[in-house]
């Protein structure tokens, strides 16, 4: 861990922030992700059973 | 082959769905490297001490913001000319990341400016530039939301994101149009001279890459959704109709 010295709090600060806002993207986007991906499924597979 | 070929929402999502493993797996790769490159095996600033690290997240997510609305505006002039619903579905989708980016850019500058300028925050033109920007993604998104119509919300989204552009732009020339402002020059030049030292701009060049690679895979995930979503929503309505 390098001495960041006075600055510690605005150098981990800026990378504590910037990773929770990024991780909290892809997490949203991958879960947004799922849920319509399943949503599609289960609206094929009904649409499915009605034509078949 | 054609890229309109990709305005074909089936062919779209067969090539993305190929790519989009490997474009995460290289954004990971590359923002672990250069993150881990510049905080811990690069020296302090003679100027700004520790705090120059705060580069490797500043200049990329500064850049990403800028460049995620020129990708947006590109895609709705795609939408308006040529009505391929995928471009509209990229900008859409495009959204929320340059949103995000923004963000990062405003907090990290807004904690890199307190021990160097002494101000969280300053009406400098960059400064307020970005402001600018980051209420135009914000309306951008309420827009996409406020329309039940997925076609008119991608017509008058597509006209904010081309008003959205002046401020884009002035948010990266703002302060080669006005000298006065805390924010210093462009932190990148081809200019030897004026370019930072090569033991920050290699690791820099590194994040950067990795941002873009970062933008490039959450955009095309977020696009594979939105086409699934409206595929999903014409089978709801074709259900509701039967």
């Amino acid at each position: 861990m390098p001495d960041l010295g006075r600055y510690a709090v605005a150098v981990l600060g800026s990378y504590g922030a910037a990773t929770a806002l990024m991780a909290g993207l892809v997490a949203v986007s991958l879960w947004q992700s799922r849920r319509v991906r399943r949503a599609l499924r289960a609206a094929e597979a009904r649409a499915g059973r009605n034509h078949g | 082959m054609s890229i309109w070929d990709y305005a074909n929402p089936t062919r779209f999502m067969q090539t993305t769905g190929r790519i989009l493993p490997w474009v995460m797996a290289a954004a990971a790769l590359l923002l672990a490297v250069g993150l881990t490159w510049g905080f811990f095996l690069t020296p302090d600033d003679f100027r700004q001490g520790s705090t120059v690290r705060i580069i490797y997240l500043h200049v990329p997510a500064a850049m990403m913001a800028i460049n995620a609305w020129g990708m947006m505006l590109v895609a709705s002039l795609i939408w308006l000319v040529r009505r391929h619903h995928v471009s509209a579905l990229a900008a859409k989708a495009a959204g929320p990341v340059g949103l995000t980016f923004t963000l990062v850019a405003l907090v990290t500058g807004a904690l890199w400016g307190q021990p160097m300028w002494g101000t969280w925050w300053a009406w400098d033109p960059r400064l307020t530039a970005f402001l600018i920007l980051f209420l135009f993604y914000l309306g951008y998104i309420a827009l996409w939301s406020a329309i039940e119509d997925p076609d008119t919300a991608a017509d008058l989204t597509g006209l904010l994101c081309i008003v959205g552009s002046v401020f884009a732009l002035l948010s990266r020339y703002a302060v080669n149009f006005w000298s006065q402002g805390l924010h210093q020059g462009a932190t990148l030049s081809l200019d030897a001279e004026e370019n930072i030292a090569d033991v920050f701009w290699y690791p820099l060049l590194v994040c950067i890459a990795g941002f873009g690679m970062l933008f490039l895979g959450l955009v095309l995930l977020r696009t594979r959704t939105e086409v699934r979503a409206r595929r999903l929503a014409a089978l709801l309505a074709r259900e509701r109709m039967a």
